[in-house]
């Protein structure tokens, strides 16, 4: 166990840094780094490097490196294009490190990897070769590819996720993709639930149980058992149906998090003012409503779907960053909370990890 | 032979930065964008996108005249500004 926790923070104007020892209660912030580029995702390799995505309005979307802790950065976006007959790529939203590779999720919705590092990067085309690409339309937030969850332990699975367009996976090491959206509402479109078109904010796995996928929608909260076959919404319990982000405990894959918001057309800010985290300690079959120490009236906060997390550590610790920048943190998994970082840019994204563990 | 000025924000881009003025031969917006690249490798993707063309909110001046076309001429003594486009926010 690492006797240090950072956090990883992603913010409209540069990724910042905030650093702890393994009580959790002082932090420490550093950056802001990568010369205040909008940053959607900041995280670190297994190996130690830090790699930081966005876009920037001027010079385009680029992937940001640091080998030295964030010292000093390189930048490379060499290969991240649909050709010069495609579509502008115009920020980049997720990176995911994995099996010694590393992903990118861009909008217009696409999934790139890198093989070097984030040196260079080829995309993987088979995604946008599904007979849905032609129809895909981005909803409020663009149409971007903003969750990539691999399998844990086969390398040629892995699941997407779009707004507005839903989840896919494959089982081929990315040449071919299914839509995985099936029982999962489209309340914003006319008649049944479609085949594709959902709009999926944030989706993740349990590595110890990796058929058990978790995701917080527009329309509700789902739980698959099948790999994303079949979804079973699990919203019942909660005071809305819509939020963004979604956490999933690291040591048990019945506990997750949501952060209900108070509504697609009300603001999309905490319900009446008062700031709330969602637990569920059994797969969502009931929920448990986290305010200890959070601010519970005029807090007209959001929260993003990148901009929640969970360190390793036992308990667990859990954070999210808001809109308006503010950090806070719980070291008990949730049963009260800090604020650790306020006067930050917006947050977009916070990662957790834990340097030389 | 060019005099070429680039704006702080695109040089400390780059962990060798470039200076923020200097002298290079190119006849074209593309070769001198080429040069560049040479230079300090991703700059053109930095300055230009799918199209290829250069960035929405990238201004070329050559000679006080700005310039979109990335085939436009670059006489051997004009004087290239890179800047980017102000912005609020």
């Amino acid at each position: 166990m690492s006797d240090r926790v950072e956090l990883l923070v992603g913010t409209k104007k540069g990724a910042f840094i905030l650093e702890s020892d393994a009580a959790r209660r002082d932090w420490r912030v550093r950056g802001p780094f990568c010369e205040t580029w909008p940053i959607h995702h900041l995280v670190r390799a297994s190996d130690g490097t830090l790699y930081a995505a966005g876009g920037n309005a001027w010079y385009g979307p680029s992937v940001w490196r640091s080998e030295d802790d964030g010292a000093t950065w390189s930048q490379s976006s060499d290969g991240l294009t649909y050709g010069d007959d495609g579509p502008k790529i115009t920020t980049i939203w997720n990176l995911t490190p994995s099996n010694g590779k590393l992903f990118a999720g861009v909008e217009p919705a696409g999934l790139f990897r890198s093989d070097d590092r984030g040196q260079t990067w080829s995309h993987v085309a088979g995604l946008r070769e599904h007979p849905s690409t032609p129809e895909w339309q981005p909803g409020n937030g663009g149409l971007c590819l903003h969750s990539i969850v691999p399998h844990p332990t086969d390398p040629d699975r892995m699941w997407v996720g779009i707004s507005a367009v839903g989840a896919f996976e494959t089982t081929d090491g990315g040449k071919t993709w299914e839509t995985r959206n099936r029982g999962v509402r489209a309340d914003f479109v006319p008649g049944d639930p479609p085949e594709f078109g959902q709009c999926v904010h944030k989706m993740g796995l349990h590595p110890d149980n990796p058929e058990v996928l978790y995701q917080q929608n527009h329309c509700g909260v789902y739980r698959s058992g099948d790999g994303g076959r079949q979804w079973t919404e699990i919203t019942p319990g909660l005071p809305s149906e819509f939020g963004f982000p979604m956490a999933i405990h690291p040591h048990d894959p019945s506990t997750v998090y949501v952060i209900p918001l108070n509504g697609a057309d009300k603001g999309r800010h905490m319900i009446d003012g008062h700031t709330q985290v969602w637990r569920t300690r059994d797969r969502g079959d009931s929920w448990q409503m986290l305010d200890g120490g959070l601010p519970t009236s005029d807090a007209y906060l959001g929260v993003l779907r990148e901009a929640m997390s969970m360190d390793r550590m036992r308990p667990a610790g859990i954070y999210f960053g808001t809109s308006t920048g503010q950090v806070f943190g719980s070291s008990d998994e949730g049963d009260s909370w800090q604020l650790i970082a306020d006067f930050l840019p917006p947050v977009w994204s916070v990662e957790t990890s834990a340097p030389g563990s | 032979m060019a005099t070429v000025h680039l704006p702080r924000s695109l040089v400390t881009l780059f962990p060798d930065p470039p200076p923020r003025r200097l002298d290079m031969s190119a006849a074209t917006l593309t070769e001198l964008v080429a040069r560049l690249d040479e230079g300090w490798p991703g700059m053109r993707d930095r300055l230009c996108e799918a199209g290829p063309q250069i960035r929405e909110h990238i201004n070329v001046f050559v000679d006080g005249e700005r310039v979109r076309d990335l085939g436009a001429q670059i006489p051997d003594t004009a004087v290239v500004h890179i800047i980017p486009a102000v912005a609020g926010g």
